[in-house]
């Protein structure tokens, strides 16, 4: 039983990784219907702010815990203005062409920004510095759940309330919807959908941005390529509850992790991905948009 | 227009944060590459060196550049070999497989007649065939998988390193003989390399008999999180865990052991005796065992060599930097020694003449494996890697 929960703490804190970089993927999909390849190397980028952050400050003797803020701000302010370009450069231009031009597009950006911070920081693995302190009362649980993985499914959670509470009830969240469901519509009553699109990739690299931090401060290192394997799976946990859906990324970023959790745990390490992607085929199998994703007739 | 322009400048901006926020950037390297030409007279002798010289795996390939070169210019000062002055070229594969055999073909369609290379076995086994066919007599400096040599598959390729067999098998008798453990538990990368380090120890302990392997597992590397392989290196009731792999996946595993209160013995091999790998996992670094290419620390050429790269290059040199040095001075020995680069003559030239290098006074056997070199254990200590045994 033991054995069980630690697995079971195992794969939610790995989850909610996935979810928590999955949550940035599933918005702009929801608006815009764009797979946002470059999402992952902006969670790099947050990571290698933080880490800049985090270095300077810590030369000035700062608490750890203010550092994590003011690295958290830090980074998702700059990644915010990073996602607001990328769109700007890569994205809109191509606005109204088919749909597989922006993906290349995307991939064109994401390969462009891995080598870009290879070339301007380092092909090397850099050191991250634990910047979540551990929590006294954590201690009695250090064998199934640490403090930072506690921090990582807080924020997951909350983020996924904040953003659902976000599209639901604010006037720029109507606006969203209304660009998701009919771009020209909602343009000729009045939305500005410009302004809408650069929100949402602000608001999708602003969440790469805190998953970038919080994440490496809980591995404990980076370098210019996590972000490919991170994005990957995180778009599977995101196609995985149904691309578009907010609690479907996070719901099937748990569910990946813990398939990844229990099958390493009972069977065997060696067979963890052939079961997660296992698991994937038959849930598009049997539910083409996903465990949340809406079953709607498509777009004509 | 006014936001186009708005993104631009960002843009750019953003660029200059992230170039200004790593101060100590280290200068081009590639600058020396022209001077090394204009000297050239016409007749020249390519040296190829192939390898990870960018990609989170750069650390192990750079050192065996900066070795051609110091080996390059000495004999160049000297009149170059048969009157050729040596010229290095480079060739980055970032220890991808799919990267290496571009990087052959490349220095084959360049008429490169001896290349030191390739730094990670999956790597030098993808682009060995290319050379194969073309001729080419290829040195690796760190390439330790068994079967390159031992299948007997690739009569063109040398190295100047053990290999994993070995390898394997002196991580397990280490732990086995000296930590005196009863139950290890096997991980590995599932990487030609890892997986090969992984199964020549498990089969040493196997047969040695000393301990049990009560796990035998591989990870994806470039994982988030490894606790699910913890819990069950937890459950299994293992005493050590000896690791097959490389620095990245060593450091992320030895981090959350410690996080969830797992501290048994860590023995590895040379892909974590790296300066990198203390770096990264900082304090939990402390106490680890990686075995790596015996030490040569009383060689006077060893010495020496040193001695010019801190000259030239400034600094320690990296891993496998002695064995890249090795592997220079072989290959341009036996080019000497055979009068040119006749395919056959080297190769008989490198089975046959004893050369002096940092690594020893060496030759080769009929597999390609150099004779009298073999591997150490070492320890981190107060964030260094020290020898044990």
């Amino acid at each position: 039983m033991e054995y069980f929960l630690q697995l079971f703490f195992g794969g939610l804190s790995r989850g909610s990784i996935y979810a928590l970089i999955a949550l940035g993927y599933t918005m702009v999909y929801g608006i815009i219907e764009l797979i946002n390849f470059a999402h992952g190397e902006i969670y790099m980028i947050g990571a290698f702010m933080g880490l800049i952050v985090a270095g300077v400050l810590t030369a000035q003797g700062w608490p750890a815990l203010s550092i994590l803020v003011i690295a958290l701000v830090v980074s998702v302010l700059y990644c915010a203005a990073y996602g607001y370009t990328v769109e700007k450069i890569a994205y809109k231009p191509l606005r109204g062409s088919q749909r597989l031009t922006p993906l290349i597009s995307a991939i064109g950006m994401s390969i462009l920004l891995q080598n870009y911070i290879m070339l301007a920081q380092t092909p090397d693995f850099l050191p991250f510095p634990r910047l979540i302190p551990d929590l006294a009362f954590m201690e009695r649980f250090s064998n199934f759940l640490g403090t930072s993985d506690l921090f990582i499914i807080v924020t997951s959670l909350a983020v996924m309330v904040a953003l659902t509470l976000f599209i639901k009830f604010t006037r720029m969240g109507k606006a969203m919807r209304a660009t998701a469901q009919n771009r020209k519509m909602a343009m000729l009553v009045g939305v500005n959908v410009d302004q809408v699109i650069s929100m949402t990739f602000m608001i999708g690299s602003s969440l790469a941005a805190v998953g970038g931090v919080l994440i490496a401060s809980h591995v404990g290192q980076i370098n210019f390529a996590i972000g490919f394997l991170a994005g990957i799976k995180a778009f599977t946990a995101a196609v995985l509850g149904g691309i578009g859906s907010i609690p479907g990324a996070v719901l099937g970023g748990l569910v990946l992790g813990w398939t990844e959790s229990f099958a390493t745990g009972y069977v065997s390490s060696d067979y963890e991905d052939v079961f997660a992607f296992l698991l994937l085929v038959l849930i598009l199998i049997f539910r083409p948009a996903g465990l949340l994703g809406k079953q709607r007739a498509q777009k004509v | 227009m006014k936001a186009k322009w708005f993104a631009t400048v960002l843009g750019v901006v953003m660029a200059g944060l992230l170039v200004a926020g790593c101060g100590e950037k280290k200068e081009d390297k590639k600058a020396e590459a022209p001077k090394q030409e204009a000297a050239a007279p016409a007749k020249k002798l390519v040296l190829g060196v192939a390898g990870a010289q960018s990609g989170d795996l750069a650390s192990y390939g750079q050192p065996s550049v900066n070795a051609a070169k110091l080996v390059a210019k000495e004999i160049n000062a000297k009149g170059g070999v048969l009157g050729m002055q040596v010229e290095v070229l480079p060739m980055d594969d970032q220890c991808k497989p799919e990267l290496a055999t571009n990087a052959a073909t490349k220095l084959v369609s360049e008429k490169v007649s001896i290349v030191i290379g390739h730094i990670c076995s999956g790597a030098t086994k993808a682009a060995l065939p290319i050379y194969k066919d073309a001729k080419v007599i290829v040195m690796s400096p760190s390439a330790t998988s068994t079967e390159l040599t031992q299948s007997g598959n690739y009569p063109n390729f040398f190295r100047t390193i053990s290999y994993d067999l070995i390898q394997g098998k002196a991580a397990a008798e280490f732990a086995t003989a000296e930590l005196k453990v009863k139950k290890v538990a096997v991980i590995h990368d599932k990487g030609d390399y890892g997986k090969g380090f992984a199964e020549s120890a498990k089969k040493a302990l196997e047969d040695g008999k000393a301990a049990k392997v009560v796990l035998f597992e591989g990870i994806t590397p470039g994982g988030v999180d490894y606790s699910a392989v913890i819990q069950k290196i937890k459950a299994s009731g293992a005493d050590c865990v000896l690791f097959g792999g490389y620095h990245p996946e060593a450091s992320k595993i030895v981090i959350q052991m410690h996080k969830k209160g797992l501290k048994i013995a860590f023995v590895s091999d040379d892909g974590v005796k790296d300066d990198t790998f203390i770096k990264t996992a900082g304090a939990d670094a402390e106490g680890v065992y990686a075995t790596g290419p015996q030490i040569m620390a009383e060689n006077e050429l060893y010495k020496k060599a040193l001695a010019d790269h801190e000259k030239d290059f400034g600094g320690k040199p990296g891993a496998f930097f002695a064995q890249g040095y090795a592997a220079a001075q072989a290959l341009l020995n036996a080019v000497a020694k055979a009068g040119g680069t006749d395919y056959d003559k080297v190769v008989a030239a490198l089975r046959t003449e004893l050369v002096d290098t940092p690594v020893g006074k060496i030759k080769f056997d009929a597999k390609g494996d150099a004779e009298g070199v073999s591997f150490s254990v070492y320890q981190v200590k107060s964030g260094k890697y020290e020898l044990v045994k």
